[in-house]
């Protein structure tokens, strides 16, 4: 629920992170994937990763299951519901104003009869 | 960054000072914010942004006016309000969103930044919780596409 995340402030902080973010979205492609699978696809290093991994480790958006001597994690999809909802849908808001306030702005420039 | 903030950011081919009319006249504001808006750019004034389901001519019933107050006006450079308090109490940062406007004038033209922080002191009302549960009717599915748009779009990019 949305009241949820006011209450998990550690939730906020793990997805406000924009690295961690593409994390998540990597993880989110590949459905399970390990440290070195994930560091392949990203400009981080795998150090980087494992890192990042812990912290969405520890607020529960990812899970790790030990397969021999690797870790495989998977994204915990009812989790990370909670966490970006909200945010989610204000960042697609502005998306959509800004490119109005573009357009405004651009056209107005143009009547104006001025280059840029 | 504050955890519970939003910040995007496009760049406009117009001189800082038509980005900084489209932002806060409200004739202007209007076209792409609100249905209707009453407010004056200058720091401390109060005023409403009106959203009409029904359309502008359409029933009142159905509107939805949300309290803005405006916390600076610095022309060409910054523009900032806070939004969604109730109504009737000043706002603060326990009951309402702020929003950070930046003009930052470039060779290209004009870059707009926008900050909104404070957005879990405005998801309890009742309006949104509506809104929640009625958007994960439609599923993980949808949601998990928009994460993915999200996620995917470039860092700091704005252009969809």
């Amino acid at each position: 629920m949305a009241t949820a995340v006011a209450a998990d402030d550690a939730l906020w902080a793990a997805v406000a992170d924009p690295t961690r973010r593409r994390v998540l979205d990597a993880l989110l492609e590949h459905g399970e994937a390990t440290t070195t699978t994930l560091a392949q696809g990203l400009p981080v290093t795998r150090q980087a990763v494992a890192k990042h991994l812990a912290v969405l480790n520890r607020v529960g958006l990812v899970a790790g299951r030990r397969r021999g001597r690797e870790v495989r994690y998977t994204v915990r999809p009812e989790r990370l519901d909670d966490a970006t909802e909200a945010m989610v849908r204000v960042a697609a808001q502005w998306d959509g104003r800004l490119a109005r306030i573009k357009r405004l702005a651009e056209s107005a420039q143009a009547e104006a009869g001025i280059d840029f | 960054m504050a955890a519970d903030s939003v910040e995007r950011e496009i760049l406009i081919e117009a001189s800082p000072e038509v980005v900084w009319n489209v932002i806060t006249e409200p004739e202007q504001i209007s076209r792409w914010f609100s249905d209707d808006a009453e407010v004056e750019g200058r720091a401390g004034a109060d005023g409403t942004l009106t959203w009409s389901p029904g359309g502008r001519g359409g029933d009142k019933e159905f509107d939805a006016i949300v309290p803005i107050r405006v916390v600076e006006a610095e022309p060409f450079r910054r523009f900032s309000f806070r939004w969604n308090h109730p109504e009737g109490a000043g706002p603060d940062e326990n009951n309402s969103a702020l929003v950070e406007f930046s003009l930052i004038e470039e060779v290209d033209g004009t870059r707009l930044r926008v900050v909104e922080s404070g957005i879990d002191a405005v998801t309890h009302d009742e309006e949104d919780k509506a809104r929640y549960l009625e958007e994960h009717e439609h599923g993980w599915e949808k949601h998990l596409g928009e994460m993915l748009d999200y996620v995917a779009s470039k860092p700091r990019g704005a252009t969809r």
